[in-house]
């Protein structure tokens, strides 16, 4: 077996028991990064940086002080802010960017002794479901290299399902960790709105935003929330409560009682049979692992793509309004006067869908439109707030589809933006309501791979994690890798 | 047509915090350009505000000397617009629910008596920075230094009724300010600005007029000639049969005039929305008590006092109150004295506020401190100088000739007042005048006032002045 089939958690005993040292493991990822350049998934690579860090960790681990993530190798989202590295956001405007600073998340994985690999391709500003909004051009997946790998962390999931890097940071505003998970046939988590630091992760919607991780199984996940997650007093939506031990946790986890409740609106029209098929057997195999099924409903689940619809480009075109080509990223030549310098360098920095995005926020801000439009959007988002919460009065956890669909190929809904929005259509609900949110492989659909979806309580990433943990101790779907790879 | 003037006022009070509202770098004033702005104040890709909690603190001390609600709830929102000195392209702000509602600051008018005017709410907000047209050649310069500063707007209701209500309220808001020690109060230095709303309605009327905001106005004066010259400006308008147009107007001190600068048509949408980047600032009632313990006396109370425990007249005690500097420098000097309250009060007022306007000092900088000018005033209590002297010990300590006493020794100011010294120096006065001396013996009385100037010119005016009118007339009349 190839030392990159293994899992972080193998990774992590294979250098505790020093059958291969981090700078042997790094240079292996690399290799394997150059080798398969053609998925596009990195924006950044950094060769010397990482065999430079891969030798302190190993220096680390000789001194007796390693943990265990310490010298395993990690690709980063381009969204977070990187000190001296290039920090794209998968845009023109900001291609020229050095960050001053490290995001958080940076920050604590690198105190952790993690090796950065380099920074992954995504859809401009998170925005898109399929990474073809990059303006490094579209990455592949790796299950059918004529197709999309998802996105908008499309980078990263592809990175991390050809085994390019054994895990990968990602951020979820609608589904951005999800839904490249699923489609990828890779373990995704989104975890509740406030539990990882969000200061130095590029803002497409604030109050959606949510960074988490793409990895190879549940218990990976765990390992490295635990060293990402928690308070932060650069950012005051992080929330101020223990992290609790999430490795420990998921391994005692036990599903005998476990109610999980099927919404009914998850299967509606749309969804594309064999992947309910997968959906529905996953569900019979945690009934056998002790779980009870429960009938639940979230009559509001339909409003919450035109919700999102509203909410984000709202909060985007205002976020996105300091990329103005004044004091960074890139700046139109030879303007005439201030808004021809506003205009041309927002005009030729940003893609399509980020103008389609931030002319819909912008409109939906404006005076007249306002109270029709964000605030009844921030009305529906109580409603559907309000239905899982309900839903969590009878069952622990609420399981479904990750998408409709398998992968969709390359260029096939990029003329038609509301196709690609319902591609979300089951995983926004969690980002409006705040809560924790994975995917996990569950089945291939003509040889491409598709998730099940788990929604759980606010801050109950423990009990999301260990239900997956137990999934995959009786599953193998994590474990299949894309041919060729 | 009789008008009736409606102003309302915004000010703008730089809150006297270390660091910024929403990052830690410094807020001091005079750096090179944008040496104090960090990532956060630059609106770099991923960074975020994080409230600081001594801005919320002045807020609500605010918001108690004005006897305002303190919102137990209030909401940041973003005013979006693009200026190359606005580095996210939106301001932080507050605007539907600002963290203080109501209250009222109490002016004085002219004629003595005293009015109350509304104040509307006051909010929290972070300052802009500066855009620099000149010395760049055509091009802009951008100093992000006060960018994020935090900012105090209050609002005033639309109660001031003429230029000299606009400016006895704005007096009284910036001695308010400081008292507070939430802000400086330097016009100058932009630490405190007023916008103005101005409008005119006919006498009686009870809808208001189509108002113009009148900005940029820095100093007290500026702003009474820049509101004068509007309600002219409006009733020419109006009288010449137009109309007033709602718009924004600059006030040019150079020209001395106000000029368009943006129409209602052209003013921007903002776009306000509640910032997602911070939470509702939530302000317990723990919080409001311990700062109301806090509170220093406030100046309406302590000019009460003055008049009730010094007797002194309500100006006197208004402008000897008009800073905190200036009233505990006063009270210093009454300590020190042991009592005396009007003459401290005449000599805070005269010799020392005329000196430090000379030297362009504040009270806080005086070359004299209290308790030195106490040691000045004592001397004359006790006679060993007469007022007149003081003034020239005055001007010595001024010049650091030392204290009063080292002045009075090392000058020979000593007033005279050995009865039989006195004696001998009006003897020769009159041995010295023959014809005043019969002039004033055949009726002249006035000229009694030409010997005491004689012998108050022999002593170089040290002999002591009762003494020598009552020795004079004596002997003149013998």
């Amino acid at each position: 077996m190839d030392i990159h089939a293994s899992t972080l958690s193998e990774l992590s005993a294979g250098l505790a028991a020093g059958e291969y040292s981090s700078e042997e493991l790094t240079r292996h990822y690399l290799g394997r990064i150059e080798q398969h350049a053609d998925l596009n998934a990195f924006i950044t690579v950094l060769p010397e940086q990482a065999l430079e860090s891969a030798r302190a960790a190993d220096q680390r681990r000789r001194e007796g002080e390693a943990g265990p993530l310490t010298g395993i190798p990690l690709a980063h989202k381009d969204i977070f802010c990187t000190r001296g590295i290039l920090t794209t956001c998968g845009s023109k405007i900001l291609s020229n960017f050095k960050s001053p600073y490290d995001a958080t998340v940076v920050q604590r994985l690198d105190a952790a002794g993690m090796v950065l690999l380099g920074k992954t391709n995504m859809d401009e500003f998170a925005m898109g479901s399929s990474n073809e909004t990059s303006w490094y051009g579209p990455c592949q997946n790796p299950w059918d290299e004529s197709r999309v790998p998802g996105g908008s962390s499309g980078g990263s999931a592809a990175a991390v399902a050809a085994r390019l890097a054994p895990v990968a940071t990602g951020t979820d505003t609608g589904g951005s960790i999800r839904q490249p998970a699923a489609l990828t046939g890779i373990t995704g988590l989104k975890p509740t709105y406030g539990r990882v630091s969000r200061f130095g992760m590029i803002a497409f919607a604030s109050s959606l935003d949510q960074g988490g991780i793409l990895a190879l199984s549940a218990e990976d996940a765990a390992h490295v929330l635990g060293a990402m997650a928690g308070f932060d007093a650069n950012d005051s939506t992080s929330v101020d409560r223990p992290v609790p031990d999430y490795a420990g946790d998921i391994a005692a986890a036990d599903l005998g009682g476990l109610r999980i409740g099927v919404p009914g609106e998850f299967f509606e029209e749309g969804l594309d049979p064999d992947v309910a098929t997968a959906v529905r057997d996953a569900l019979g195999v945690l009934e056998g692992l002790g779980a009870t099924l429960v009938d639940v409903e979230l009559p509001h689940l339909g409003l919450s793509v035109p919700t999102y619809y509203v909410v984000a480009p709202a909060e985007a075109s205002s976020n996105l309004s300091r990329f103005d080509g004044v004091r960074y990223g890139y700046r139109a030549e030879g303007v005439s006067d201030l808004l021809d310098l506003y205009r041309r360098s927002r005009g030729e920095g940003f893609g399509a869908e980020v103008k389609r995005r931030i002319m819909t926020g912008t409109y939906a801000l404006s005076a007249g439109y306002y109270d029709a439009y964000y605030l009844q959007a921030q009305k529906v988002r109580q409603l559907i707030t309000d239905d899982f919460r309900k839903a969590f009065t009878k069952v622990d956890v609420v399981m479904g589809p990750t998408t409709p669909t398998p992968a969709f190929g390359i260029g096939d809904k990029t003329d038609d933006p509301i196709t690609m929005y319902l591609n979300d259509i089951y995983t926004i609900a969690a980002n409006l309501a705040g809560l924790p949110a994975m995917s996990v492989p569950c089945g291939l659909v003509e040889g491409l791979p598709v998730g099940l979806q788990m929604v759980g309580g606010h801050f109950e990433e423990s009990q999301l994690l260990g239900i997956a943990h137990r999934y995959q101790g009786a599953t193998d779907w994590h474990r299949r890798m894309p041919e060729g790879y | 047509m009789d008008w009736e003037v409606v102003i309302g006022l915004e000010v703008h009070a730089q809150l006297r915090t270390r660091s910024k509202i929403f990052s830690g770098a410094s807020t001091a004033f005079g750096a090179a350009p944008n040496t104090q702005a960090c990532a956060i104040d630059l609106g770099f890709p991923g960074v975020l505000p994080v409230l600081n909690k001594d801005v919320v603190r002045m807020a609500v001390r605010f918001g108690l000397a004005i006897d305002a609600k303190i919102s137990p709830r209030s909401i940041f929102a973003r005013k979006n617009y693009f200026y190359p000195d606005l580095p996210k392209g939106y301001q932080i702000s507050q605007y539907e629910l600002p963290v203080v509602e109501g209250g009222h600051l109490d002016i004085t008018l002219e004629d003595g008596s005293t009015k109350r005017i509304g104040i509307t709410r006051a909010h929290l907000e972070e300052d802009a920075g500066k855009s620099l047209h000149e010395d760049f050649h055509g091009m802009t310069g951008v100093d992000l230094n006060r960018a994020g500063t935090p900012l105090l707007e209050i609002v005033s209701e639309p109660e001031l009724r003429s230029a000299g209500e606009a400016v006895a309220y704005l007096k009284k808001m910036r001695t308010l300010v400081q008292y507070l020690e939430i802000c400086d109060g330097n016009m100058q230095e932009g630490s405190l600005r007023c916008d103005a709303n101005v409008s005119i309605r006919p006498r009686g009327e009870q809808t208001l007029g189509t108002r113009a905001e009148l900005k940029n106005l820095n100093s007290f004066r500026f702003i009474e000639k820049a509101i004068h010259h509007e309600i002219e400006r409006q009733i020419d308008v109006i009288e010449g049969g137009g109309k007033v147009v709602q718009e924004t107007r600059l006030y040019d001190s150079d020209r001395d005039e106000t000029r368009s600068m943006r129409s209602k048509e052209e003013a921007n949408d903002y776009r306000y929305f509640p910032d997602p980047d911070l939470l509702p600032l939530v302000i317990e009632p723990a919080f409001v008590e311990a700062e109301k313990a806090a509170l220093p006396e406030l100046p309406g109370a302590k000019q009460q006092r003055f008049v009730d425990s010094f007797g002194l007249s309500t100006y006197d005690a208004e402008v000897l109150t008009a800073t905190r500097e200036m009233a505990d420098y006063f009270e210093a000097v009454v300590d020190g004295l042991g009592g005396e309250p009007k003459l401290a009060a005449n000599w805070v007022m005269g010799d020392l506020s005329g000196a430090l306007n000379r030297d362009g000092l504040d009270v806080a900088r005086s070359r004299i401190d209290a308790a030195m000018l106490a040691g000045l005033l004592r001397r004359i209590v006790d006679k060993t100088i007469s007022g007149k002297i003081a003034k020239q010990v005055f001007e010595a300590m001024w010049a650091g000739e030392g204290d009063a006493d080292t002045v009075i020794e090392s000058r020979g100011l000593r007033q005279i007042t050995d009865t039989g010294a006195i004696e001998t120096i009006i003897d020769e006065v009159m041995a010295a005048n023959p014809a005043q001396l019969e002039q004033y013996r055949s009726g002249k009385d006035k000229l009694f006032g030409f010997f005491v100037g004689q012998v108050m010119k022999a002593t170089q005016g040290k002999a002591n002045p009762q003494q020598v009118n009552e020795l004079l007339r004596k002997k003149l009349s013998s």
